[in-house]
């Protein structure tokens, strides 16, 4: 093809979608050096995201934003002009003019030329302090003049109104946003959904005002108020107009292209205008009676006019595009797709609404049930992708398809991207069919999200595709037969059970002796702390002298709380407390001005200590004999007991003397994650054991032990492991079930699921535990003996200790206390005020 | 920006950052979270407030790197930002400011 006449293709329009065309272009014609590309940019910078333009009002620079560098342009032989404003097309001479005089040729023109804001013929528009919300000039005029205001109204309640309200509440005005119609995004969700949206944003402090026509701007100058058809009025600072888009086809219109009576260059199915040789794509261009207004349809545009250009041969036609959209506006997800209200066509609807959470849901499915047509979701669109294709792919419905809206059943996530068909498309940004995805990850071995968007673009719009790409990787690795080793990060390749004994065999005692033996680069959030919880199950030694790889609340032996103050739980073995401890914790809460409140686990939490206050507050704890209750880590927590027969009538055995001495054995012992145990006196089970890590309950014989129970996300009984037991042999067979555990399990993962994955399940586990069938219950006993013999509390020792005691402050450098703190009142008590 | 003209202020000797994590000063009013970036020799210093659900807290990070970027991550809900750039590391919007630091004689200055 290369040895063809050159082609001198001009892009008016260097937005968006302009950059995608010649993107576009610049791939499909490797190799093939025809193509001339010129583009004009009225702006003065190179194309970027204006999808994510509220981006640059929390701090994202124009840098961030930018598509592609001047570079990248010269890179590949297009002249980029910017700041150059196409004037005039010649049509019969196939040239263009601009406003600095130059004329350029062409053989195909490419008019990418956009949108402006629709601003409305309101009387007082032209008043300081009205802006549109459309370029970086625009954000840079609204930011400067926000710094003197302190109340905006946005005009528009659809999609692009409530980016800019977002923007104004980034900027910190109170935020007003006036919508002409009787509810918000009209054009994608129907009135309950936009009812339920309204609820959510308004409670993030905008105020909506609905069916307002705005009639008049007031002010002199500058801008102070709007006056409504209803006579009502509104005063503010400034006014941000975002009601719509107006097609930029002034510059078609001059040249005699046919556009519509409300504007838009009309094309036909390959882009085309009524000039042959003139193509218009994205928001400029009128299709079929329609204006696309989203990024992903123009973006297909320009896919289409690229490959027309480059081959002859079965070009593609642009045939409309599915409006369908997912997006979070200011934190709330919303989504709509298909054909989300059924105006026109015979439907059945589903709904789910729950005001509490702020989630709307309606799917519309055809009256025989067997195919969705569309929907709503607000407050909650995880679903969003699945249910999307299933409505383009006509996959049948299963037969509750309200089970795709509702919280599943089982706990199983309510589809798999594995059911669509090849050709189902994943990305429709880049329009990326499901096939192209999973023959990447074959062929090309790829092993993680990034890879596939690197190599075949997907996720790399919107991004709203990238769990179902995760879905396909593990669906292919399964279908391949591939283990999925999972280790812990980057920086380790190795399961949580290998690194586990390379540590110990090893002896290493601090974390960068691990990276330097084991792992590569500086480390991150996610091995440290499996690191330190390894170090801590071997060693046991003092987690406060590693204090900067410890998660979040080991850090500071507390629970981080909202505000950033702790709250203390000191241990209550087997929920048994004296009175003076319990004035103790009376005397501490008022001194230091805490929130109580009694966990479930039979203790007293503190809330609301500021990092400061931990040393004395434990100092206070430690002379009535509380010790740490360990509620920060991933370590033993509570022994939940009942009264037992010291007390109870129906009672067997002593359940709280045991829970008491379970308790005090196991406490500082660190796991992968957080470990609960209960004794129950009798058969009735008050302690609830079966829902514990390890749980006893007495019979008459003895003892039966449970274990990898769990309450949590996913409630799960205990399994009976062993019954009848003496005391002795009971502890015996904990000790070896905790430190097996503790040897095998994947980081952050609970007994439960734990036991879940152990192949051989119950019998398995009693084949090692009980009979020892891999010869290692000696060293567990052993390993667990020297946690017993090596506690040491290290509140005890925090306190004791000046130099690990000087670690407990907000500043290093004044004594103040974090100023930001704020509180409220709440039935008598405080708790952290609201951002 | 010229590095000269830089207002550097005192900040805290190097001994109140621990080895590969940070701590938090106040300097003319605003937190900064400055991290001793030991592993490799480096000090990085940023906001003290997490963009995400604005609690002070950066300080109280975990540090260490993501393909050789240094990054910090909060301890609230473990969103990671880049300590040479201040992004977002997890592709969210919303970032962090980044501030020149130094260290002469033992103390740590920070540019605010």
């Amino acid at each position: 093809m290369s040895n063809q006449a050159p082609v001198r293709v001009v892009v008016v329009g260097n937005g968006m979608v302009g950059y995608k065309f010649c993107e576009k272009l610049v791939a499909k014609s490797k190799g093939d050096n025809r193509f001339h590309i010129t583009v004009f940019g009225e702006e003065p910078r190179p194309a970027y995201d204006r999808v994510h333009l509220s981006a640059y009002f929390s701090g994202a620079s124009v840098e961030d934003l930018t598509l592609a560098p001047a570079a990248w342009y010269s890179d590949n032989n297009i002249k980029l002009l910017t700041g150059e404003c196409v004037v005039k097309i010649d049509r019969a001479a196939q040239t263009i003019a601009t406003h600095s005089g130059l004329v350029v040729p062409y053989d195909t023109l490419v008019m990418a030329t956009g949108s402006a804001a629709f601003v409305p013929p309101v009387p007082g528009v032209e008043k300081d302090g009205v802006f549109v919300y459309r370029t970086i000039e625009d954000l840079d005029a609204m930011m400067s003049y926000a710094k003197t205001a302190t109340k905006a109204v946005v005009i528009g309640g659809g999609l692009l109104g409530l980016e800019a309200a977002k923007a104004t509440l980034d900027l910190g005005l109170e935020t007003h946003v006036v919508e002409f119609a009787s509810r918000l995004m009209p054009r994608q969700l129907d009135a309950a959904g936009a009812a339920m949206l309204k609820r959510k944003i308004e409670n993030l402090g905008i105020s909506i005002h609905l069916n307002k026509n705005t009639t008049h701007f007031t002010g002199n100058d500058a801008v102070t108020g709007l006056h409504f058809a209803d006579e009502s009025l509104l005063p503010t600072d400034m006014v941000v107009i975002s009601a719509g888009i107006k097609p930029r086809d002034e510059l078609a219109k001059e040249a005699g292209l046919a556009t519509g009576p409300r504007g838009g260059i009309v094309v036909n199915d390959s882009l085309q205008t009524s000039d042959a040789r003139i193509f218009a794509i994205g928001e400029c261009a009128l299709h079929n009676g329609m204006i696309y207004g989203l990024v992903a349809p123009g973006y297909d545009m320009a896919d289409v006019v690229a490959t027309n250009l480059v081959t002859a041969n079965a070009p593609p036609f642009f045939r409309g595009f599915d409006m369908s959209t997912k997006l979070k506006l200011i934190g709330v997800d919303v989504a709509s797709f298909g054909d989300p209200f059924c105006e026109k066509t015979e439907h059945d609807t589903i709904l789910v609404e729950d005001k509490l959470k702020g989630v709307y849901k309606r799917l519309n499915v055809s009256p025989d049930g067997k195919h969705l047509l569309g929907g709503v979701l607000v407050g909650e669109a995880e679903g969003y992708n699945m249910l999307l294709q299933t409505v383009k792919n006509k996959i049948v419905l299963p037969p509750n398809p309200e089970d795709l809206i509702l919280p599943a059943r089982t706990g199983e996530s309510a589809g798999s991207g594995m059911v669509l068909p090849d050709e189902a498309c994943i990305c429709s940004c880049e329009n990326i069919s499901k096939g192209d995805i999973c023959a990447a990850i074959e062929t090309q071995n790829l092993t993680d999200v990034a890879g596939v968007k690197r190599c075949t673009k997907a996720g790399t719009g919107c991004g709203g595709c990238v769990p179902m790409l995760n879905d396909l990787l593990t669906e292919t690795f399964k279908k391949q037969g591939k283990v999925v080793r999972k280790v812990l990060c980057e920086h380790f390749n190795y399961t949580r059970q290998e690194l586990f004994h390379l540590v110990k065999l090893a002896g290493h005692t601090t974390y960068n002796e691990v990276l330097k033996a084991n792992g590569t680069g500086c480390g991150c959030e996610v091995c440290k702390p499996v690191v330190a919880s390894i170090l801590a199950s071997i060693h046991n030694e003092i987690i406060a002298k590693q204090p900067v790889i410890q998660d979040t609340n080991d850090r500071f032996l507390a629970n981080i709380q909202r505000g950033g103050t702790y709250s203390v739980v000191p241990r209550v073995p087997g929920g048994e407390i004296t009175p003076d401890q319990l004035i103790r914790l009376g005397e501490v809460a008022k001194q230091y001005g805490l929130y109580c409140k009694i966990t479930g686990g039979q203790r007293v939490d503190l809330f609301g200590a500021q990092v400061h206050q931990l040393p004395p507050i434990w100092e206070a704890l430690l002379e009535v004999g509380f010790e740490s209750g360990h509620a920060y880590g991933k370590a033993l927590r509570t022994v939940k007991s009942c009264v037992g027969n010291t007390w109870c009538r129906f009672g067997v055995q002593d359940s709280v003397t045991f829970a008491v001495e379970i308790e005090n054995r196991y406490k500082g012992f660190r796991a992968p994650h957080k470990l609960k145990g209960g004794v129950s006196g009798c058969t009735r089970e008050c302690a609830e054991a079966q829902s514990k890590d390890f749980g006893i309950i007495a019979t008459d014989k003895g003892w039966n032990l449970y274990v990898c129970g769990n309450g949590g996300t996913k409630p799960k009984h205990a399994v009976l492991l062993a019954a009848d037991l003496d005391k002795e042999t009971c502890v015996k067979y904990i000790d070896r079930f905790l430190m097996f555990y503790t040897r095998t399990a994947e980081p952050l993962q609970r007994t439960a699921p734990w036991f879940e994955k152990l192949e051989g399940g119950i019998h398995y586990l009693r084949e090692v535990i009980i009979d020892d069938s891999l010869g290692i219950c000696a060293d567990l006993e052993r390993d667990m003996q020297h946690i017993v013999h090596t506690y040491q509390d290290e509140w005890r020792t925090v306190v004791e200790n000046p130099e690990l005691r000087a670690q407990f402050r907000h500043f290093v450098n004044a004594e103040a206390s974090d100023p930001s703190l704020e509180f409220v009142e709440m039935r008598g008590q405080k708790r952290p005020a609201d951002w | 920006m010229n590095i000269h003209s830089l207002n550097w202020l005192k900040a805290a000797p190097v001994s109140a950052f621990p080895e590969n994590g940070g701590a938090c000063v106040m300097l003319n009013g605003q937190q900064i979270a400055i991290f001793n970036f030991a592993l490799t020799n480096k000090w990085y210093a940023t906001d003290n407030e997490c963009p995400h659900k604005h609690e002070m807290a950066l300080a109280r990070g975990m540090i260490g790197d993501t393909a050789g970027e240094p990054k910090v991550a909060c301890p609230f809900h473990k969103k990671t930002f880049s300590l040479e750039t201040g992004l977002n590391l997890q592709g969210e919007s919303y970032c962090i400011r980044t501030y020149p630091v130094k260290v002469e004689d033992g103390v740590v200055y920070v540019a605010v």
